[in-house]
C-alpha cells in the first residue's frame, strides 16, 4: 500500500531521519512511536504525499509521490483517510459538512445521505452533526476527524495522535474503532505517544510498534 | 485540451455545486469589491461605447457627404458668362481628382433660388451667377492648383468647396471613434487587474480552507471552480447593475439636431444597443479569465 525506500526529509536545517526504509502491507497494524519532534508527523506528511521525501523514495499504491502531480496526489489521498494531529477542520461548516467534505471534493455529495448518519452514530456524534468544529470538545473533534478519514471508506488510515487530548476511555473507544476498521481489512498506521493505548491494542490486535529516534526508524522492544 | 473540451470544462465550472460553493467561505469584502467594480466599469463603458459608437456616425454621414460635391460660381457680365462657363468645364476636364463637372441648367437654378424669390423668378435675364457642380473623385482634387488655374483662365470663377473644411472634424470623429474603442479594451483591463486582485485576496484569505479542502483530496480545479464561480457570478451582477442605470441615462440623453443633422445627439440607435448588452457577458468572461488565472496560480504556489 504505502512503501518508504531509504526515505529522508529535512526542512532546510538538518535531516530529521534518513534511511527510513518501511512498508505497510495490506492489512497491516503499525504504531509509530518517539519523542516530540523526531518526526512522526513528518513522516506521515510523506506518506500522504503532502510532503515529497528529500531523499530516497516514497511509493503510495506502487506510484512514486515524487513523479505525481497535485492532481493524482488529489486522486491518491483519497484512497488514505488522514487523522490529522490539529484536525483541520472548516470552521464555518457544521461537523456534518465537514464529516462528508471528502464525498463532496469528489463530486459524490448525494452518496453522503446513505452513510453520514450511520458514520455519525458509530463515532457518537449524532447529537453534535450541527455544531460548527470550534464548539465541539477535542475528544469529539478527533473522533469528527477519525469519521471524516474513513468516510470514502479509504484502504489506509493514517492517525496521527489521535488520543492526543482525550481521557483514557475516550481513547479506548477511538481505538477499538480503529481495530474494526482494521479487521475490516484497511491498513492502519497510527503515531502516537501513549504506551498504554499501544499495550491495549496489542491485547486485541498483532501490531507491528516502530518506534523513530535519533533520525532512525527501528522496530521498538516488544516489552515496551 | 481541446477548444471543445476547454469549453465543456468551464461550462461544468460554472455550473458548479452547492456544496463546493459553501465549503468557501463567503467573503463579504471581495464580494462588495467585484460586484462595485463591475458596476462602476460597466457604467464608464457605456458612456464611452455611446461615445464612440456616435463619433462613428458622424465620421460616416460627413465623410459621405464629402465624398459629392463642390461648386464653382461663374459671375460674369452677361455677354462673357456663356464663354466662362465653357473655359471653366475644359479647365475642370483636364483637372486630376475630379471626376465629372455640369453646369446646372436654368430650371435646376431656379429651383435652388425658389425657396428665397419664387418660382416664376426670370434666371435668364438676371445678372445670376452659374452654377457648375463638381464631382470628385475618392482621392479628391488639389484646391489651391485648381485655384491658380481657374484665376488664370476663368477671372469670374469662385472655388466653393464647402464640404472639405469637414474633413479634420471626420478626422477627429474617427480618431474619437478609435479612442472609444481603445478605452473600451483599457476598461475591460483594468476590471480584469481589479477582479484578479481582489480574487487573491479572497485567496490568500482562505488559504487555511484550501488547505483543508486539499487534505482530503480535492483537485486545484475544484477548488478553483467554488471561486471562479463565485467571481464570475458577482461580476455578472455587477455589470448588469451598471449596464442597466447607465443605459438608462443615455436613454434619457435629449435628442439634439442642430444644423441639419451635423451634429447628432449623443446615444444609441437600433443595434447598437446590443453592444451595451454584451458587457455584461464581457465582463463575466473577463471575471472568469482573470479569477481562473489567478486560482490556478496561487494554488500552483502552494503546493
Ligand atoms: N513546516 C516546518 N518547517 C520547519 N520545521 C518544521 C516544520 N514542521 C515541523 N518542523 C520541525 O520538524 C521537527 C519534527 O516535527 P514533527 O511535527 O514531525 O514531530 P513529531 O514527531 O510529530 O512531534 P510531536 O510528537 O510533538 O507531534 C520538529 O523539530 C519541528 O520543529
Ligand atoms: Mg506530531
Amino acid at each position: 500500500m504505502i512503501e518508504l525506500e531509504r526515505a529522508a526529509y529535512s526542512y532546510g536545517g538538518g535531516e530529521l531521519f534518513t534511511d527510513v526504509t518501511l512498508t505497510l502491507a495490506p492489512g497491516s497494524f503499525h504504531f509509530l512511536t518517539g519523542p516530540s519532534g523526531a518526526g512522526k508527523t513528518t513522516l506521515l506528511k510523506l506518506c500522504y504525499g503532502e510532503l515529497i521525501a528529500t531523499a530516497g523514495h516514497v511509493r503510495l499504491f506502487g506510484e512514486n509521490t515524487r513523479k505525481m502531480d497535485r492532481d493524482r496526489i488529489a486522486m491518491n489521498r483519497r484512497r488514505i483517510g488522514v487523522v490529522h494531529q490539529d484536525c483541520q477542520f472548516l470552521d464555518h461548516l457544521p461537523i456534518s459538512e465537514n464529516v462528508a467534505l471528502p464525498l463532496t471534493v469528489a463530486g459524490r455529495s448525494e452518496e453522503a445521505d446513505a452513510y453520514l448518519g450511520e458514520l455519525l452514530a458509530w463515532v457518537g456524534l449524532t447529537r453534535q452533526a450541527q455544531q460548527l468544529p470550534p464548539e465541539l470538545s477535542g475528544g469529539e473533534r478527533q473522533r469528527a476527524a477519525l469519521a471524516r478519514a474513513i468516510i470514502l471508506s479509504p484502504d489506509v488510515i493514517l492517525a496521527d495522535e489521535p488520543t492526543g487530548n482525550i481521557d483514557w476511555e475516550m481513547s479506548q473507544r477511538l481505538l477499538s474503532l480503529l481495530v474494526e476498521l482494521n479487521k475490516l481489512g484497511k491498513t492502519v498506521l497510527v503515531a502516537t505517544h501513549d504506551m498504554a493505548l499501544i499495550r491495549a491494542a496489542k491485547a486485541q490486535i498483532s501490531a507491528r510498534v516502530l518506534r523513530l529516534k535519533d533520525r532512525k526508524i527501528q522496530a521498538a522492544e516488544v516489552d515496551l | 485540451m481541446s477548444l471543445r473540451e476547454r469549453i465543456g470544462s468551464s461550462v461544468a465550472l460554472l455550473a458548479g455545486d452547492k456544496q463546493a460553493d459553501r465549503a468557501v467561505p463567503p467573503t463579504g469584502f471581495t464580494a462588495r469589491l467585484t460586484v462595485f467594480t463591475s458596476a462602476a466599469m460597466a457604467f464608464l463603458a457605456v458612456f464611452v461605447l455611446a461615445l464612440s459608437l456616435t463619433a462613428g456616425r458622424v465620421a460616416d454621414r460627413w465623410t459621405e457627404q464629402l465624398a459629392q460635391t463642390s461648386t464653382l460660381r461663374i459671375s460674369a457680365p452677361d455677354g462673357q458668362i456663356d464663354a466662362q462657363v465653357r473655359a471653366a468645364l475644359r479647365v475642370l476636364e483636364t483637372t486630376p481628382g475630379v471626376a465629372g463637372a455640369r453646369a446646372l441648367s436654368d430650371e435646376e437654378q431656379r429651383a435652388l433660388l425658389a425657396p428665397w424669390f419664387g418660382p416664376d423668378l426670370p434666371v435668364e435675364s438676371l445678372p445670376i451667377p452659374r452654377l457648375i457642380e463638381i464631382t470628385e473623385t475618392d482621392g479628391g482634387y488639389d484646391t489651391t492648383g485648381l485655384r491658380a488655374r481657374l484665376q488664370a483662365e476663368v477671372p469670374g470663377a469662385l472655388l466653393d468647396d464647402h464640404a472639405r473644411w469637414r474633413a479634420p472634424l471626420v478626422k477627429a470623429a474617427e480618431r474619437l471613434r478609435a479612442l472609444g474603442f481603445a478605452a473600451v479594451i483599457l476598461i475591460a483591463g483594468a476590471t480584469a487587474a481589479m477582479i484578479t486582485l481582489a480574487a487573491q485576496a479572497a485567496l490568500a484569505a482562505n488559504a487555511q480552507v484550501i488547505r483543508v479542502m486539499r487534505l482530503v483530496g480535492a483537485k486545484d480545479s475544484y477548488i478553483a471552480g467554488a471561486f471562479v464561480r463565485r467571481f464570475t457570478l458577482r461580476a455578472f451582477f455587477g455589470s448588469t447593475v451598471g449596464v442597466a442605470v447607465s443605459g438608462v441615462a443615455v436613454w434619457l440623453l435629449p435628442e439634439l439636431d442642430v444644423a441639419g443633422g451635423i451634429l447628432e445627439g449623443i446615444g444609441l440607435s437600433g443595434a447598437e444597443w446590443l453592444w451595451i448588452a454584451a458587457i455584461p457577458i464581457l465582463a463575466s468572461v473577463v471575471a472568469f479569465a482573470a479569477t481562473r488565472a489567478a486560482a490556478l496560480r496561487t494554488l500552483g504556489r502552494h503546493s
